[in-house]
């Protein structure tokens, strides 16, 4: 197939068109996660959840609209339609300015962050991969850093601009816990860059480089760094989990202590955007997790992508490879936000002073031991 | 293009920076001084040191400007009410004022700027990761260790304001 029509386009048009594109796939798969919360959460509690919503002219569909109604797909719709008409009330004491800013401002960084997430790359004619990500930027993973660490601003804001004592004290432990953990998590991923860094290169931080030094052929070549390095995986893991806010470390919304934390005086509208941001975080950072550790776009270990194209002979066609890598890039990050759930529904929440120990005391000198570990290991192989 | 960018971040980051002295409201000039990060750190991207605005907006904006606001939250201060600068006070920051202004002159009229040839391409050091660690590790090694005991030192003072040596006899 021939795609000049489309390189030919302005590049301006072809990134705004791109841009769309990834949102209007983000913000869908936001929804769904949920949807997919209340039927896992049914699931692992061992009750039927959302099943019984249907508009009525849909009951004269047969097998599709039963198999959606049991799915709870029409439940979904009628939440969000629900977000749309509900009353939208500001209480009086707040202050208004923040109050209204601060669910804006968590939908900023949870969008702006997916820039640089390569979901996948395609085997053009010559035979090299091309990244498919609207930038890839060198500096890759530290912008994905530094944007995500804004996010702590919506909630600070929010809590402190509802000017009551609940959702104050969810935005004081937000900042404490967001900074306390990224000290953590950017330790956590600096071996896997000295190890994709050989000595003589530019230097890089791109995501796309990392999945790429994870499918070369070989024993060490093809290994996920999940395997490389269990470690870094289960602090970055961890981390992700206390940056995201979600169960075992929900201390800024902790529902038993807090009411709602941040957003107890949110309602309606501003409430689902921040509802939507924190998916939004989840997902992005279970894509990076899979980037970073668990090979990207490559169906196994040791079993490249190429490899397969090369055995299915898909070879030449680069539309295939692309939506290929994609799928399994995108089935590997769904699973992760199963997986996210099941944490959720399994694990009880922290205390708070536990979130802090567990952070300062026991991560934060396990991921420096770690990477000191890693530093003189890489250093005696390079030498060797 | 880029001429106009560079006008509109710089009076961005200049705009703020003036709103975060003047607000009278913490929170206010905390915000203000996060916008004014973001405008220095465009500036840096106009200068395609990707590597310094990223460093910038990590560190200052994710978390420096993150913990004034904590610290601004949990005195619970208000502005409004403040009492008016004393005498000790107008000296010194007069005499502040002085000294940054000789500083900036000084640097204005004694740095020797070699101009880059025209039309040569001039690549920041703070462009790449490569360039930027080994100017790291080698110029600028005794400015980053300085800085570094500086740090330590400012630990360490937090250390034993907070600590409280009750039960220690020694200590006192």
């Amino acid at each position: 197939m021939d795609f000049s029509f489309y390189f030919d386009l302005p590049l301006a048009l072809r990134l705004l068109l791109q841009g769309t594109a990834v949102i209007l796939v983000l913000f869908p798969l936001a929804a769904a996660c949920s949807m997919a919360e209340r039927k896992i959460s049914a699931w692992i509690q061992g009750r039927p959840g959302p099943n019984r919503t249907m508009p009525p002219f849909m009951a004269y569909v047969p097998v599709i609209a039963p198999i959606l109604r049991s799915l709870g797909l029409f439940q979904l719709a009628a939440d969000g339609g629900k977000f749309v008409f509900k009353e939208d009330p500001i209480p009086g004491h707040v202050n208004k300015l923040y109050f209204v800013l601060a669910p804006i401002l968590s939908m900023i960084p949870a969008l702006t962050t997916i820039t640089v997430v390569p979901f996948g790359a395609y085997l053009n004619q010559a035979g090299a991969w091309v990244p498919i990500v609207l930038a890839n930027l060198d500096v890759g993973l530290l912008a994905v850093f530094a944007v995500s660490s804004l996010g702590v601003y919506s909630i600070i804001l929010a809590g402190w601009a509802s000017n009551s004592k609940y959702p104050f004290l969810g935005g004081v432990r937000a900042s404490a816990q967001l900074i306390s953990y990224e000290l953590s998590m950017t330790l956590s991923v600096l071996p896997v860059f000295l190890w994709v860094n050989a000595p003589g290169g530019s230097g890089t931080l791109s995501l796309f480089d990392v999945v790429q030094s994870q499918s070369q052929p070989g024993l060490w070549g093809g290994a996920w760094y999940a395997f490389l390095m269990p470690v870094s995986a289960f602090i970055f893991l961890v981390a992700l989990f206390a940056e995201t806010n979600r169960q075992p470390f929900d201390m800024p919304e902790s529902e038993a202590d807090l009411v709602g934390g941040f957003h107890t005086e949110y309602g309606a509208f501003k409430w689902s955007l921040f509802f939507v941001a924190e998916y939004c975080h989840m997902i992005v950072g279970s894509g990076i997790f899979v980037l970073l550790f668990l090979g990207g776009w490559n169906p196994l270990p040791w079993v490249p992508l190429q490899t397969v194209i090369e055995a299915i002979g898909l070879a030449g066609q680069p539309l295939l490879t692309g939506a290929l890598a994609v799928g399994i890039f995108l089935g590997k990050v769904v699973f992760f936000i199963f997986f996210f759930m099941w944490v959720r529904w399994t694990l009880p929440r922290f205390r708070y002073d536990q979130v802090m120990t567990i952070g300062w005391k026991k991560l934060l000198p396990l991921s420096i031991a770690n990477l000191i570990v890693y530093a003189l290991v890489i250093a005696w192989i390079e030498r060797s | 293009m880029a001429a106009l960018l560079f006008y509109l971040f710089a009076a961005i980051t200049l705009g703020t920076a003036i709103l975060v002295v003047v607000s009278k409201n913490a929170v206010n000039s905390a915000m203000f001084f996060l916008l004014s990060l973001m405008g220095t750190a465009s500036l840096f991207v106009l200068l395609d040191a990707f590597l310094l605005a990223v460093l910038l907006v990590l560190v200052y904006a994710g978390a420096v400007v993150a913990l004034f606001l904590f610290i601004i939250m949990l005195l619970d201060m208000h502005g409004g009410d403040r009492k008016p600068f004393k005498r000790t006070t107008m000296v010194a920051s007069a005499f502040a004022a002085i000294l940054l202004g000789l500083g900036v002159l000084g640097f204005v009229q004694r740095a020797q700027l070699t101009s880059a040839p025209v039309g040569a391409e001039v690549v920041a050091v703070g462009a790449t990761l490569k360039g930027y660690a080994a100017q790291l590790f080698t110029t600028y090694l005794l400015p980053v260790q300085i800085v570094g005991f500086l740090l330590l030192i400012a630990m360490l003072g937090v250390i034993v304001l907070s600590k409280r040596f009750e039960g220690l006899e020694d200590v006192k």
